[in-house]
């Protein structure tokens, strides 16, 4: 989504991403993403599984499979990345723009000392003395949450529990202070308390050293009083975005007001704790998000809209800007 | 259920009743011959009462997955009893416990490890039907079409491989073939915590339709007190090893009485009340 900001940090403009399917059409995953960040923002991208928000990271970061076809262009602080050769890239992986990923079990080398994992980034960027990496090993952990560095250094990845797993993760996303973060899930399956942990520790990081932070997630609430902006995404567009203020407050589309509706209700309300009463079913969108490679010429939303009409099935919505700050992809926005 | 079936059904022998249940591990430390204890079940009681839905909930590393271990006899506890249907099972040989494990089926969190990827989906169903000779020939293929179509998958995917289903399909897949031979008990331990929130809620919705067309018992293990809360009628939590606290849902929610079930319940409610606040037009 363009943004109002003058010199954005990001700027993804008209971002197509497309995967070879054996002796098919090719299946797109990215449909003409538009989408600006700027410095020390935190943005929030909300959307049910296969709705693209991992091809979205991975595109932003040129970690794309070689199968897939990118079309667009991606400027980081004024650097069109969708042309940079792979050697670039090493440079700017890590240093200006890092991820944390889903699992981090799965993306630390488990032969090697979490330690010596996050100073491999800084090595990796730029010389220094092994003695002051260290000490930038211990701020960066210190500042993902970690009380016991030492212990935490020394360990390889088995030795950790999921939390400190995730810690870790943070601290080598964070140590050479890249000017964006991207976390794709990075709370999806620890339990609530680690979540909060692990929010806040990314809240404290984005405070304290103005990176700015891509949060990809499918739970609305986690996006409640931490990001600044939510883009809701659908069959690989961008179907609404806006401040999580406004979009919370008056979704536009009718699979923002399907996702908000997901969340349960508070535990504490008399209704909703189940006792033995008869249960009512629990909110849901109904069927599953369309299939990229069963896309038509109508809105890719429309078989599980309650709001469509003739028109859906026929033509795909433009994006329109009904108020500042706003943009929703949809024929009968607000209704 | 109405009220007064589940409180009939609440005073009925439990279906599953476990008594001091303690599991120990014993590690070894890596690159060393130290070896270090890990108590992952200790002097556990608890129990599963027929036709209702259990929630086991707690932290990770809580030992909620030891105990549905233990539960399903997959691991053998070193003390305490199992009582299953009136009968103690915790001590039974391979061979004596074979024809109870098919009344009790488990469904996993990781559906596409659990899901041969070599089978389609029908035959992923087919295969305990014909193991334990319950279908053979057509009826065979017709019984798999039909227990697809009760957990909400069409008939029309019963060739398709499990890779070509989304997390929520395969999950869906994966509850068929629990319920394909009629289990007294289905234990899905951390089933809906890799999927979607619009997903999860199909699957417990389709969990609710189960149990009350075929008054199924279910153990549901998550470490998600906002989700299990909407759903099931008795909550246990789980601490370091324990059963912290075990009673019906609204009981412990409303009027929790151990430190960690106060812990987890800050913990969503934290979160709920900015989602709220934001839903209400205050400050996200």
């Amino acid at each position: 989504m363009p943004s109002t900001c003058a010199s954005p940090l990001l700027r993804v403009r008209g971002l197509t991403v497309s995967y070879d399917a054996h002796s098919q059409q090719p299946v797109p995953a990215l449909r003409k993403i538009d989408l600006d960040i700027a410095p020390g923002e935190v943005v929030g991208i909300l959307g049910e599984s296969g709705s693209g928000k991992s091809t979205l990271a991975l595109s932003i970061l040129g970690l794309l499979p070689e199968s897939a076809k990118a079309e667009g262009s991606i400027f980081l602080e004024g650097e069109d990345l969708s042309r940079t050769p792979e050697s670039r890239w090493a440079e700017v992986r890590g240093a200006k723009v890092a991820m944390i990923f889903q699992e981090p079990g799965l993306s630390l080398s488990p032969v090697m000392r979490a330690g010596d994992q996050i100073s491999e980034v800084i090595r990796a960027h730029r010389s220094g003395k092994s003695k002051q990496r260290k000490k930038e090993v211990q701020s960066a952990l210190k500042d993902a949450g970690i009380t016991d560095v030492n212990r935490i250094c020394r360990a390889y990845p088995h030795q950790l529990s999921g939390g400190e797993l995730h810690r870790v993760a943070i601290a080598q996303a964070l140590v050479c202070r890249p000017a964006l973060v991207i976390a794709d899930e990075p709370t999806r399956s620890l339990d609530v308390t680690l979540q909060s942990e692990i929010q806040n520790a990314l809240r404290d990081i984005n405070r304290k050293y103005g990176s700015a932070l891509l949060f990809i997630t499918h739970n609305p609430a986690l996006l409640a009083g931490f990001a600044d902006r939510v883009l809701v995404m659908y069959a690989g567009r961008i179907v609404e975005a806006g401040p999580v203020a406004q979009v919370y407050r008056r979704p536009l589309h009718p699979y923002t007001r399907g996702l908000l509706q997901l969340v349960p209700e508070p535990l504490q309300h008399s209704d909703h704790i189940s006792g033995f009463a008869q249960r009512e079913r629990l909110p849901a969108i109904p069927g599953s998000p369309t299939r990229f490679d069963q896309l038509g010429g109508g809105c890719s939303f429309e078989p599980r809209c309650s709001a469509r009409t003739a028109d859906c099935h026929i033509e795909s919505p433009e994006e329109i800007v009904p108020e500042p700050d706003r943009r929703v992809s949809c024929f009968n926005y607000g209704n | 259920m109405g009220i007064e079936t589940a409180a009939t059904r609440a005073l009925q022998p439990a279906l599953m009743r476990v008594r001091g249940l303690s599991k120990r591990y014993v590690q070894r430390t890596p690159f060393s011959r130290n070896k270090f204890a890990i108590d992952a079940l200790v002097d556990v009681n608890f129990e599963i009462t027929p036709g209702c839905l259990t929630a086991l909930v707690g932290e990770s590393g809580s030992g909620k997955s030891t105990l549905a271990s233990c539960l399903a006899m997959m691991e053998k506890p070193d003390c305490g009893e199992i009582w299953f249907e009136g009968k103690e099972i915790s001590h039974w040989s391979h061979r004596k416990l074979a024809p109870l494990r098919p009344k009790i089926q488990m469904v996993f969190q990781d559906s596409a490890g659990a899901l041969d990827p070599r089978f389609s989906a029908a035959q992923i169903i087919e295969e305990p039907l014909e193991i334990q000779h319950r279908e053979r020939g057509q009826q065979l293929r017709a019984r798999a079409c039909e227990l697809m179509v009760e957990v909400g998958l069409s008939p029309d995917w019963a060739n398709r491989s499990p890779l070509q289903l989304s997390g929520g399909q395969r999950q869906r897949l994966a509850i068929a073939r629990a319920i394909a031979l009629t289990p007294s008990l289905l234990i899905l331990d951390e089933s809906l915590s890799g999927l979607d929130l619009s997903t999860q809620a199909q699957i417990l919705n389709l969990l609710l339709d189960l149990k009350a067309t075929h008054s199924l018992t279910c153990l549901l293990i998550s470490h998600d007190l906002s989700l299990v809360g909407q759903v099931a009628d008795f909550t246990a939590v789980m601490h370091k090893g324990r059963i912290a606290e075990h009673g019906s849902t609204s009981q412990v929610l409303r009027s929790p009485q151990h430190p960690q079930t106060r812990k987890l319940l800050a913990s969503v409610h934290v979160l709920e009340s900015s989602f709220r606040t934001a839903r209400a037009g205050g400050r996200a």
